[in-house]
């Protein structure tokens, strides 16, 4: 195959899961395909590369997914997640599609791993993949090279020059340098804009500043940004993030998954006032995780204090950093920077508030709860008193923004009510076109490899 | 043993067991995910459960430039390597010789030195082939003790191994299931069965496999040639030499031919092989040792090859001495990663 060069048939603007489907169907389909990453080759698959595993519908038992998971059940798992904010149309297109991915991603040599330790509960929905997503990207790029797609890594896009109807050329800077190419198709795949902290805090207010942002630096929303001042079609609201508490020690970019925090349902959390301000056991973790980052984005200086007793520290998964540890409260208090009065006030008025704990189950809602406490604690309440104590501090992490590109069933992008005749997206930059607000785990990866197939195969067609 | 490799392999099972990507590929993971602490036993055990094949290290979103900087092929391996310095019995010979290619190439020379000697000093009286140069008496009298040191030194690391990592008493099932596992190599596969990572950074392949495969199946079967004529020569009364469609010549030559091909594969393909994933300082002595068994396949080919020309006694004590270095330098080479390695396979089947 030729060199893609300066004019190649299409260009793959993102170097993620999204970005690397469409490369590989459109050179299936025949087209000399160019990718621009804009990161350097170790940081390469955006947010990709810390995910875990895809969710697939499924008939019967499909890889390593056992029973069955079918459209309605997936539908309804999404309904409930987004609170009826979903376009219908494209969630069944990629639920019904995300089953004959599976096979799909194998054959491109994406490996899967038998149901996980601690994660049993998802052996159904959801496929793991062996060695997470940067395995899955690696192998994907491995594909990529196979098929003489060309990949140009620190390689940032800054600007589509869109005329009329149609892109007419690509500009990137790579080394200082401005570069231009002129292809006949482009997939744009390069996520959201929650790396931008600036442009966070316009939408969110400065509160945002103090934000983590759990993957890649380099979403930063530039061609999101360049495509929205010409107009093109654009779906959800800049204010809307999915994010989630997390160990407030965690890198300012890049934590990943070892950052998150499992133990909050047996904890109490306070804010830097040592005062509690939600119910820290409304649901099971998992159900929880996502409101944890709002709620924590609310409080002063967007940080809280997660405190527990010896009895609970077995309860919860490890994460990457030990807690603070303490023999008493007071000391406690001191490490974590807490007023210590307060805590043990506040520590004190909740343990009077516990009553019978002899029904606590770590794994159900137990209803083990607090009477005549504001907030209640209404599930896991057991009282903080077993020495040593231990704490965390929360962060709010963001996991992605929902601003995006609106596209239609071909993923095809659009200016008023026409479509762009060389334009498509795929991945989170357009996940807004499906999920209006919440997430569902697992949907962003099939939403991405659905997309992005579906956009290879487009971008691929109208190039020939 | 070392603290600090300990703190930083340490250090990053911790990590790990919070992230869990890496679960399927090999049997360290779920080792590790069963444990919330690690002791230094803890690690010893992970350490040698590990077989370098860096599926976790390619596939890591935490590797350098990151600041968490994992490298846990390289933190598993120079504890690995440390513990067979640690265990050794005598210490002094596992420091010496484990990481120096030179010590190892100084111990093959000496085993030349005294097979030469031997030659010269023990000159026989009378005997056919090779027993013309040395007799079969003078043979035993050298490689009787050679033999029995060894499994008397590795007998006694074992033991120290398994009670560091804690391990319980030992049953036939933990070895059945230990064996297994080594026999087809199951860990190499890299739990999806396309191989390691090990020459073409992230790109999977059974290079390393197939190589380690024909090393270890060439070395045992050179194992049993010898057996096989020992047994030929006590029991059935039919000292050597023998004829090629005979069962020690049959197994000699194949598996020479197989340990060889192994070494010359396995050296290439370490030369490609990222060093910056290996135990530190270690590349020199696994070169010089797996060279040196190379070199007893290839001596003892050559040693078949030129039997009967005047260059015999010569071949022969090159043969015999790589051999006896050899011998005398399992426990203290690479050569004593198999026990572990067996060891700590067992050892694991008991969490089973
Ligand atoms: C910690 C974490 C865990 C997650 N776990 C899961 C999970 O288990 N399952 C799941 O389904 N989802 C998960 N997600 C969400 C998931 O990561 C995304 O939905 C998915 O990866 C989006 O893929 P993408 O290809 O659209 O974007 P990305 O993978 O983020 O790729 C975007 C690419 O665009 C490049 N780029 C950005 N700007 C430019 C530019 N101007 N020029 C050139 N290139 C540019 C970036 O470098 C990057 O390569 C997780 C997210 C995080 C942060
Ligand atoms: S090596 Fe990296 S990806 Fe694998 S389990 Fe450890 S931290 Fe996770
Ligand atoms: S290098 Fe291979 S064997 Fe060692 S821990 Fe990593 S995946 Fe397992």
């Amino acid at each position: 195959m030729t060199p893609a060069g300066t004019n190649p048939d299409v260009v793959v603007i993102g170097g993620g899961n999204a970005a690397l489907c469409a490369a590989i169907t459109a050179a299936e389909a025949g087209a000399r395909v160019l990718i621009l990453e804009a990161a350097p080759k170790p940081y390469r698959g955006g947010n990709s590369r810390h995910t875990r595993n895809f969710r697939c519908m499924h008939q019967g038992p499909l890889g390593p997914l056992v029973d069955s998971y079918t459209e309605e059940e997936y539908l309804a798992d999404l309904l409930k997640v987004t609170g009826g904010k979903t376009h219908e149309g494209l969630a069944r297109l990629a639920i019904r599609t995300s089953e004959a991915c599976l096979p799909w991603m194998e054959e491109h040599g994406v490996r899967f791993q038998p149901s996980l330790s601690g994660t049993l509960s998802l052996a159904r929905t959801n496929a793991f993949f062996l060695g997470g997503g940067k395995g899955l990207v690696n192998a994907y790029y491995r594909t990529a090279e196979r098929l003489g797609v060309e990949v140009v890594y620190e390689a940032l896009v800054t600007h589509l020059e869109l005329d009329e109807d149609r892109i007419n050329y690509v500009d990137y800077i790579r080394d200082g340098q401005t570069h231009r190419v002129t292809p006949k198709s482009v997939v744009v795949a390069s996520g959201g804009f929650q790396a931008d902290t600036d442009w966070l805090a316009r939408a969110w207010g400065p509160a945002a500043r103090n934000f983590l942002i759990r993957g890649t630096p380099y979403n930063r929303g530039v061609v999101l940004a360049d495509l929205l001042a010409q107009d093109i079609a654009q779906v959800g609201d800049p204010t809307q993030c999915h994010a989630v508490a997390i160990d407030g020690r965690a890198p300012k970019f890049d934590g990943g998954i070892v950052t998150r925090l499992d133990c909050v349902p047996f904890s109490i959390v306070v804010n830097k006032d040592a005062e509690r301000f939600y119910d820290e056991g409304e649901d099971v973790w998992p159900k929880r995780y996502a409101i944890w980052g709002r709620l924590v984005a609310a409080q002063p200086d967007q940080v809280g204090y997660v405190i527990i007793d010896a009895k609970s520290l077995n309860l919860f998964m490890p994460s990457v950093f030990p807690p603070i540890k303490a023999d008493t409260l007071e000391e406690l208090a001191g490490k974590l920077d807490l007023p210590a009065e307060a805590l043990a006030e506040t520590v004190a008025t909740f343990n009077a508030a516990c009553g019978d704990t002899s029904g606590f189950h770590p794994t159900e809602l137990d209803g083990v709860a607090t009477t005549g406490l504001t907030p209640p604690k209404t599930n896991w309440a057991r009282p903080i008193t077993e020495p040593p104590f231990y704490g965390y501090s929360l962060r709010t992490g963001v996991t992605f923004t929902y601003l995006g590109l609106k596209v239609d069933e071909n993923a095809q992008c659009a200016i008023g009510d026409r479509p762009i005749r060389n334009l498509w997206a795929a991945g989170e930059t357009m996940a807004g076109s499906i999920l209006g607000q919440g997430y569902l785990a697992g949907f962003g990866m099939t939403i991405g490899t659905v997309f992005g197939r579906i956009a290879g195969k487009e971008a691929a067609a109208h190039a020939n | 043993m070392q603290t600090d490799l300990l703190q930083e392999a340490r250090r990053q099972a911790e990590i790990c067991n919070a992230c869990r990507y890496c679960e399927g590929y090999c049997s360290v993971f779920p080792a590790l995910h069963a444990e919330r602490a690690f002791s230094d036993g803890d690690l010893t055990q992970l350490a040698n459960l590990c077989h370098n094949c860096r599926g976790c290290y390619y596939a890591c979103q935490y590797t350098a430039p990151h600041e968490f900087n994992l490298n846990l092929p390289q933190a598993l391996a120079n504890v690995r390597q440390d513990s067979w310095e640690d265990l050794a019995f005598p210490r002094a010979a596992g420091k010496a010789f484990q990481k120096s290619g030179v010590m190892i190439a100084l111990a093959a020379v000496i085993g030349f030195a005294l097979l030469f000697w031997a030659v010269r000093a023990l000159a026989t009286q009378g005997g056919e082939g090779f027993y013309a140069v040395l007799s079969h008496n003078a043979m035993v009298a050298i490689f009787l003790p050679a033999f029995l040191f060894p499994l008397f030194s590795i007998a006694i690391s074992l033991r120290r191994y398994w009670r560091q990592v804690g391990a319980q008493r030992l049953k036939a099932v933990h070895l059945v299931r230990a064996f297994g596992q080594a026999a087809n190599m199951r860990n190499l596969k890299g739990g999806h069965g396309d191989g390691c990572n090990f020459e073409d950074e992230d790109r999977f392949s059974q290079g390393r496999r197939m190589a380690h495969q024909a090393v270890m199946y060439g070395f045992l079967l050179c194992f049993a040639s010898t057996s096989v004529a020992t047994v030929m020569h006590y029991v059935l009364n039919m000292p050597a030499p023998y004829p090629l469609w005979s069962l020690p010549k049959l197994l000699g030559v194949s598996g020479g031919l197989l340990l060889v091909v192994g070494c010359v594969e396995m050296v290439r393909l370490k030369l490609r092989a990222d060093t910056s994933l290996c135990a530190q300082g270690a590349f020199g002595g696994e070169i010089a040792f797996v060279g040196l068994l190379g070199f007893v396949g290839l001596s003892g080919l050559v040693l078949y090859g030129l039997g009967q020309t005047a260059a015999m006694p010569v071949l022969l004590a090159l043969h015999l001495g790589s051999v006896l270095a050899l011998f005398l330098l399992t426990p203290f080479t690479k050569m004593a990663h198999g026990f572990y390695r067996l060891a700590a396979l067992a050892a694991d089947s008991q969490r089973q």
